[in-house]
Formats: C-alpha cells, structure tokens, sequence
C-alpha cells in the first residue's frame, strides 16, 4: 500500500517533468509540422549548462534561468541555420535534419563535458514524512514549478500578442503572413520556446538522476510517445498524457524492474496508434 | 518505353551492367590485394550496405523512413547465435536460416501495426519497435546473454559436401555471393509490377489506393522484405564477429542506416552501399585524430547533405541504376 502511494507521488512528479518536455515538442510541431529529434538533446545540453552555471555561481535559479537562455539562443540558431531551409519540404527531412543535430549535440556534449555524470545539488533541501515514508520536498516543488512554467506558456499563447500570433500561424500560416504577422520570425521564436522549456526540464530534472550526455534519447522517445498518445500538438493532451504515462510506468515498476517498465509506455503508445491513431486526450473529431 | 530505350545501341542499361561488372570485379580481387585491415573494412562496407539497401525498400521505393532496422538486423544476429550454440555441429546454413526466420517473425510483427501508420508515426512506431526488442534482449538474461550478448564459435563453409574452415578472403567472397544475390534479387523485386506499385505509392498514396491496390497489403510485404534482407547483412554480422550483442538491436544501428541511404542516395539501391562506405571512410580518417567526437563533423557534412544535397552522393545516377 505505502509503494503504490510512493509510485503515485514518483508518477505525478515524472509525469509533470515529461509533460514539460513535451509541451516544448508539441508547441514545435503543432506550429511547424516539425519532429524535433534534438529536443532531448536540448534539454541534456540545457541540463549541462545549468551543471555548469550552478558550480561557478553556486545559485541554482540563476542555472535555470541562464540554461533556458542560452539553449534558446542555441534553438533560435538551429533553427535559422538547419530548419528554415527545409520549409516546405517533405516533413520526413526535417527528422533527418534534426537527427543529425542531435548526433552533433550529443557529441559537442561528450567532448565538452566528458562521459562522467554530473550531479546537479537540489536547491531545497529536507524531506517530509507522508505515512511514515520519506519524501525529499525538492520532487514537490519540481512538480510544482514544472506546473507554474506549463501555465505561464499557456497564458502566454493565449493572452500574449506574441501568442496570438503564434496562435494565428497555427491555424493558417498563409493568412497570418497577408495579416503581416512575420512567420518565419514566429517559426524562430517557436523553436527557442520549446528549446528553453527542454532546457528548464532538464535542470528541474538533474537533481533527480544526474546529467549524462546520453540521457538525451531517452526524453526525445518519451516525450515523442506522449505527444502521439496526447495527440499531435495539443498542449492540454500532451500534458495529461505525461501524467498518465508516468503513473503507468509509476506502477509498472513495482511489478517488474524499472528498465522493463518502459516497455508499458511502448504498448500504450502502440494501442493509441492503432486505435485512436488521434490521440487519447482529445475530442473524437467529427 | 524501357523496350526502345534497350533497344538503342547505347542504352542506359548496357552502361549499367559494365559498370556493374567492373565494380564486382574490383570486389573480388580487393581480398587479395588489400591489406588485412582494409579487407575486412571492406567486408564490413558490404555488410552495412546490405543493411541500408535493405532499408531503401522502404525509404527509397516505398517512401517509408523506417528508424527501427537494428530491430531486423539484431534479430538476425541472435538468431544466427540460436543456431550455432544450440546445434551440433553447427551449420552456417542453419545459422542464415535461423536468423531469417528470427528477423522474419518481428517483421511480420511490425509491419503488421507499423504499416497502420504514415510518414513520421512510421518512423516514430519503428523506432519505438526497436526499442521494445532491444530492452527485451537486454533485459531477459538468460536467453540472450543480456548486455554481454551471445559468443560462439565460426561455422565453417560448407557447400555441397564441400567445406573448410572460413579464412577472412572466403568470408569476403561468400559475403559478395550474399549480397550480390540479395541485390539482384531486390533489383528484380523492385522493377517487378510489385515494385511498381511500392514507387506509385511513395508518389502518391491516395491515388493508388483509388486505382484499387490494397496499399497496406503492398507495405506490409515491403516492411517484410525489408526486414528479412536486414536480417541477412545481421547473420553475416554475427558469423564474421562470432557474437551477438544488443548495442546492435539499439537506436544508434538504425540512426546509421539511415545516415547511409540519405549520404548514398535513397530509392538506387547501390547508393546505400555507396552511402555506407562514405560514412566508414569518413568515420576511419576522422577517428584517428578526433577518436569518437568524429561524429561532430560527420553529423555536419550529414545535415548539411540533407539540405543540400537530398539526392545523396549517386542521387544524379538515380535514373541510370534504375534502368
């Protein structure tokens, strides 16, 4: 009974980070018809940058924070560089491109930061008892901060000027353009959003595991299943998806090892697939 | 129109088999005049090119990105492996049909609910295939060995009551035989009216179906035999190494096959050969100096061929090797 409630919490505070991976994957390919295959690679660089930030300056918001701008930076300059070329080509180069970056990042990453894992010390300390377990507080304000970031993205896409006309490119990026909103400007812009949430995700998450230069494909895989199994570029589905996930592999946990867990996650994916190829969190369309 | 153009005395054709001659030729003589270490790089291109041909199916013909090949090519390693260490004495055509069998069934497997699925859920349900398969063997130790794989012992040559023990020149030759044939073979397969229909569906889909093929029948015998050949180049894999391991069932396989039909050429068949001896070559000259960061320039020169250079290395002779 007490592991089940422990899997619970696990499962809503992995979920919350994954749906914040995810929020950044499916706002690119919402907006651009583009799989990012480097996004788990931004949020490795992201968490490595943080490492970094946190052992000069010791302050672990200043991490995030300079982690979110730099790797948006680094987003916004893919994209210019890789991805503007290829627009309006085959949606299947823009995987290709984007597998090439992420090879490089993930190499750029080994020979800057070398194979070792670097651990990320939690800026809030202390556990709680919650039925005579102990649970460390940072997890909570992980899931909690993950929550606030998930929120402001969406307040920002729905009242923000800038939001609207992502928003209006969204809906029909032809008239958006005739309406002068400048799209390929809000394609660049897009990009370093969801490269800056990948980062801030990987900096909330390195206390949790550490940062190693391969932990990018695995969040490039999970946050791909649950953006399919929420429903390509809705925000709200990817989110309750990561939740739902989570939970599942949460559970699944307890029963086998954790490296077979995964495989639960693969067949809920696989059944999405094959029977509501549209997603499992969204309105059955007419 | 294929009638009159091999018709005409300077068809496209005819250049076509020359050059194949001289480039088989060149295959068998390299074992004897190479350097060991360059004999087997250059065994090691056949194998990898078989892989990556047998990816082309679906990426060049059939317009499928399949990201999920280590799955085939890792089920053909262990079922080699399943064969040689489970019968006595051990036979290498027991050992090619095994893995046959081995990358067959996960073929049927996949194609079956991959197919469901177009451009990127495709590649995304391969790729997520793949990695089921691969913590599956990781996973279950006491069959496949878990992360030390499977050794065993060479097989040795045997044909038609004849046999001896594989030296790296035999291994080269019987590799060639195997891929020449495979080749061949998908040659045929794709200018057959099956291979037709795979093309007209990488064109346009919708249209095909309305003209009345059944396209998912069509793309689930394409993943199959996609499957089976990537099979192939593992058995070969596995019988020239002596082991299976599952680094070769994990993503990093698949990310180069796909590597070497976009640098070759996709939808030509020899550009994936082509593709993956660009790779090998740049991969060796770089990693003597930049060891494994290697992949940094190569990703670049990858990307920037994506952007640039979609047709690939042998993209302009596309026409002439489809002749």
């Amino acid at each position: 009974m007490d592991q089940i409630l422990i899997q619970t919490l696990h499962g809503l505070v992995n979920g919350m980070v994954l749906a914040m991976v995810a929020s950044g994957l499916t706002l690119i390919f919402g907006i651009m018809d583009i799989v990012n295959f480097a996004h788990g690679d931004l949020l490795m660089l992201g968490a490595f940058v943080g490492a970094s930030v946190l052992g000069v300056t010791g302050n672990y918001w200043l991490a995030l924070l300079a982690a979110a701008v730099v790797i948006a930076v680094l987003g916004a300059a893919l994209q210019v560089t890789t991805l503007r070329p290829l627009i309006g080509r085959d949606p299947l180069t823009t995987i290709l491109a984007t597998f090439g970056v992420s090879l490089v990042l993930q190499k750029y990453a080994l020979w800057q930061w070398g194979p070792s894992v670097r651990q990320i010390s939690e800026p809030v300390r202390g556990d709680f008892t919650l039925f005579h377990l102990q649970y460390p507080w940072y997890r909570i304000v992980t899931a909690i901060l993950a929550g606030l970031i998930i929120a402001a993205l969406w307040l920002f896409l729905k009242y923000g000027k800038f939001g609207i006309w992502i928003r209006a490119t969204t809906q029909d990026r032809v008239m958006a353009q005739a309406m002068g909103i400048p799209v390929p400007l809000v394609y660049t812009a897009v990009f370093a959003i969801g490269s800056a949430m990948a980062a801030a995700s990987g900096v909330l998450f390195g206390p949790f595991a550490g940062v190693t230069q391969t932990m990018g494909f695995d969040f490039t895989l999970r946050a791909f299943i649950v953006v399919v199994v929420g429903g390509m570029g809705n925000l709200g589905g990817s989110i309750l998806a990561s939740i739902f996930v989570s939970l599942l592999e949460a559970y699944a946990a307890i029963v086998v090892s954790p490296a077979q867990a995964v495989i639960v996650s693969f067949i809920v994916l696989v059944l999405t697939m094959l029977f509501r190829p549209t997603g499992l969190f969204v309105p059955t369309p007419k | 129109m294929t009638a009159t153009l091999a018709a005409s005395p300077r068809s496209p054709a005819r250049g076509y088999w020359i050059g194949f001659a001289v480039v088989v030729a060149l295959l068998l003589i390299a074992p004897l005049v190479l350097p060991p270490f360059w004999q087997r790089f250059v065994t090691e291109i056949l194998i990898w090119g078989l892989l990556a041909m047998s990816s082309d199916i679906l990426i060049g013909y059939t317009g499928m990105v399949s990201f999920g090949h280590s799955a085939f090519f890792g089920l053909g390693m262990y079922g080699a492996a399943a064969a040689l260490l489970t019968i006595k004495p051990p036979s290498l055509w027991l050992a090619i049909l095994y893995g046959l069998v081995g990358a067959g069934a996960i073929a049927v497997f996949v194609a079956y609910f991959a197919t469901r699925l177009r451009d990127i859920y495709f590649a995304i349900s391969t790729l997520v295939f793949s990695q089921i398969f691969y913590v599956i063997i990781f996973t279950w130790t006491e069959v496949t060995g878990g992360e030390n794989g499977l050794t065993f012992r060479q097989p040795a040559l045997s044909i038609l009551g004849w046999s001896d023990r594989f030296t790296p020149t035999t291994f080269h030759w019987f590799a060639l035989a195997v891929v020449l044939v495979s080749y061949l073979l998908v040659r045929r397969i794709t200018r057959s009216p099956f291979g037709m229909v795979l093309q007209s569906i990488r064109e346009n889909e919708p249209r095909t179906r309305a003209i009345g093929y059944h396209v998912e029948r069509y793309k689930i015998v394409a993943v199959m035999l996609s499957g089976l050949f990537a099979g192939l180049a593992g058995v070969l894999y596995a019988i020239q190494n002596k082991f299976a391991a599952p680094d070769f069932v994990f993503f990093v396989v698949s990310g180069e096959v796909v590597i070497f039909n976009v640098m070759g050429g996709m939808g030509t068949l020899v550009g994936p050969f082509a593709g993956a001896a660009f790779f090998l070559l740049l991969r060796e000259g770089l990693s003597r100096f930049l060891t494994e960061y290697y992949l940094i320039p190569v990703g670049i020169i990858f990307i920037i061929m994506v952007i640039f250079l979609p047709q690939g290395l042998l993209g302009f002779l596309r026409r002439r090797l489809n002749a």
